[in-house]
């Protein structure tokens, strides 16, 4: 049951995204939503490759241990970390941009495309 | 050494090399930055022409990343491949084919259509950038290799459409684009982690193997249609594509015409290589099915009203996508069922593969017309413009070519794989193939318009000024016209040597697993 808490944390980080990924009218809070979900596929990546008791996965200094944590989740993770840095500057930049050009960040005031 | 083996790899290396090496060149001027970005869409092309035919002649090639040996799929003791490996058959060079001429010809029109605005060093990086993502979805064969690329080709693009920066729609239209693909983008992470959490894979002929239907894999094929068909623009999820399409600068629409199909190709590899027979239900099909009648029927319906001429055409992607999702959906359909397969699944398939080449030829060259009718009288309002056909006879003939093809007027391209479509769709169930022909209908309806109002009539005060555009912009649209007509004049090579062996190659899933695995099936 408690091996299975880092998965129950990704649902409830996930749904907690979503819904305030559809229910926010501030584009800051979307971007925030989008972080979130980021964060919880990051977690559940991580927590896929995790063992019980594993150490480090590396070749030296890994320790007594005989089994490790999977490496490739990891690598992953840190890659998937690094798209998400880059597409959050990307999106928050957006943002401002638009601030500049609306003064306002009510999605439903940015409407100039339509139909 | 051979060089043959290395085409996948150069595929990929020269558009990645010329995105970086944009900024330096650009310290020797202009010229030589639009050589560069001219030079480095036109290898490519070459490059994927080469791999297209070697691919044709040597069957599936393959080529490991990271490891000591690139023909090494399986290390020695080893069950399953641990390398990323980028997978090349003929279905991925048909579509690399396709993408790569869509990238030269709108390299090409850039070069004169960028000539007036600044920044163009950060436009020729991101170009190749966006390039490179689109072709390395194209010909990779790992899951998580495939996120990275959708990724790149993302944010190369968020860049793109919002490259008028100092324009509040296309800051909007990126910004939609951009919350839209980052859920979608995240969805087809979490559908790679539970793959790699149930088969210890990322390969995507290793997870083909070996897998059977449980909660996991459906989870992870609802996710990776959903998210896919977003980003190649299905209804109801195509709200960002018309917005995105129409304030991109137009050379990068050209491109993103192709980079929404590299979407779909994601979409077809998932579908038939790693799901396959295996999926059982017919759910996953006529959700497909129905994606592409929906898109199909809103998407003209709703460019018939338009007055802006890029974002008529931006509708109008949304229901040439419906075409393929309908054809490749039929195909998914009977794919277990060897007799229906026969009958008309396969003609569906190749309906929907040669759909996918004639899009990308007419659309890329529609949206480069209505730049050079943006260019040359600065209007994209179709109600502002009239009797063009005088001022620029060349783009009105291939304005007319690419409507007629769009159309599916005979003897046009667009005319054989609709026919196809229609033909294998109808086999299904009637409506489907009546919902196409009244799509098809509306489209020349609204492509009659478009000619009629911009390009006849009496010419108005303010456009007497109005130039035939400059000729890198006009060899760009020849080289699409070409590739048209080519389609057009010889339907039967184009459909035995271009569309069959890319459509045998997509049923083909034993094939693509066994490249890489070995006889695992």
């Amino acid at each position: 049951m408690i091996g299975n808490a880092p998965f129950f944390v990704v649902g409830v980080l996930f749904l907690m995204g979503l819904v305030s990924l559809f229910l926010s009218k501030n584009l800051i809070k979307i971007a925030i939503a989008i972080s979130i979900i980021g964060s919880a596929v990051n977690i559940f990546l991580v927590s896929l490759g995790y063992r019980a008791g594993g150490t480090i996965p590396v070749h030296f200094l890994a320790g007594e241990g005989s089994t490790m944590v999977l490496p490739t989740p990891q690598a992953m993770t840190l890659t998937a970390i690094v798209i998400a840095l880059a597409t959050t500057a990307l999106l928050l930049s957006l943002i401002m941009l638009v601030w500049r050009h609306y003064g306002t960040l009510d999605i439903d005031e940015i409407r100039r495309l339509r139909g | 050494m051979n060089w043959n083996e290395h085409f996948p790899a150069l595929l990929l290396i020269i558009p990645l090399f010329g995105a970086f090496l944009a900024p330096v060149c650009s310290l020797g001027g202009k010229m030589a930055r639009n050589i560069l970005l001219v030079a480095a869409s036109f290898l490519t092309l070459v490059v994927a022409f080469l791999l297209w035919r070697s691919v044709l002649a040597n069957g599936i090639q393959y080529y490991v990343m990271g490891g000591e040996n690139f023909r090494l799929a399986l290390p020695s003791g080893m069950a399953l491949p641990v390398r990323i490996i980028l997978e090349v058959d003929a279905f991925s060079a048909f579509m690399a084919l396709c993408g790569s001429i869509a990238a030269f010809a709108g390299a090409l029109f850039s070069v004169n259509y960028m000539n007036r605005f600044s920044g163009q060093s950060r436009f020729t990086s991101l170009y190749l950038l966006l390039a490179t993502g689109m072709l390395g979805m194209m010909i990779t064969g790992d899951l998580f290799n495939f996120f990275i690329f959708i990724e790149i080709s993302s944010i190369a693009s968020f860049g793109l459409i919002a490259f008028w920066r100092d324009k509040p729609s296309a800051i909007e239209a990126s910004l939609k684009y951009t919350l839209v693909s980052q859920v979608g983008s995240m969805l087809i992470l979490i559908a790679a982690g539970s793959l790699y959490g149930k088969y210890n894979a990322l390969n995507m002929a290793a997870i083909g193997s070996s897998l059977t239907m449980g909660t996991m894999e459906k989870l992870a094929l609802v996710f990776l249609v959903g998210s896919l068909a977003m980003k190649c623009g299905a209804f109801p999820m195509h709200m960002w594509l018309p917005d995105a399409y129409a304030e991109a600068p137009t050379g990068v629409t050209c491109l993103l015409v192709a980079v929404s199909q590299a979407s779909l190709y994601g979409l077809m590899r998932v579908c038939f290589s790693i799901y396959g027979v295996a999926m059982g239900s017919t759910f996953v099909p006529w959700m497909i099915i129905i994606f592409g009648l929906a898109s199909m029927f809103f998407g003209v319906s709703m460019a018939v009203v338009q007055h802006d001429i890029k974002r008529l055409m931006g509708y109008h992607s949304v229901s040439q996508v419906g075409y393929m999702l309908l054809g490749l959906g039929v195909g998914l359909l009977v794919l277990g069922d060897a007799r229906g397969m026969a009958d008309f699944g396969f003609t569906a398939i190749k309906g929907g593969v040669f759909h996918v080449f004639n899009y990308t030829m007419y659309k890329a060259l529609l949206f480069l017309t209505a730049g050079a009718l943006y260019y040359a009288t600065g209007k994209k309002d179709l109600n502002e413009m009239g009797g063009l056909a005088r001022r620029m006879p060349y783009t009105t003939f291939m304005f007319v070519i690419a409507a007629a093809a769009i159309s599916g007027l005979p003897p046009f391209n667009g005319f054989v794989s609709k026919l196809l479509i229609y033909e294998s769709s109808f086999a299904v169930h009637p409506s489907l193939a009546v919902v196409a022909l009244l799509t098809s209908v509306l489209t020349l309806a609204s492509f009659v318009k478009v000619f009629q109002t911009a390009f006849l009539g009496p010419e108005k005060n303010n456009l007497l000024h109005v130039q035939e555009v400059p000729p890198a912009m006009l060899l760009g649209m020849v080289v699409l016209t070409a590739a048209i007509l080519g389609a057009t004049l010889f339907p039967s090579w184009t459909l035995s040597n271009l569309v069959e062996p890319a459509a045998r190659a997509l049923v083909d899933q034993s094939g693509y697993i066994g490249a890489i695995v070995g006889g695992g099936m």
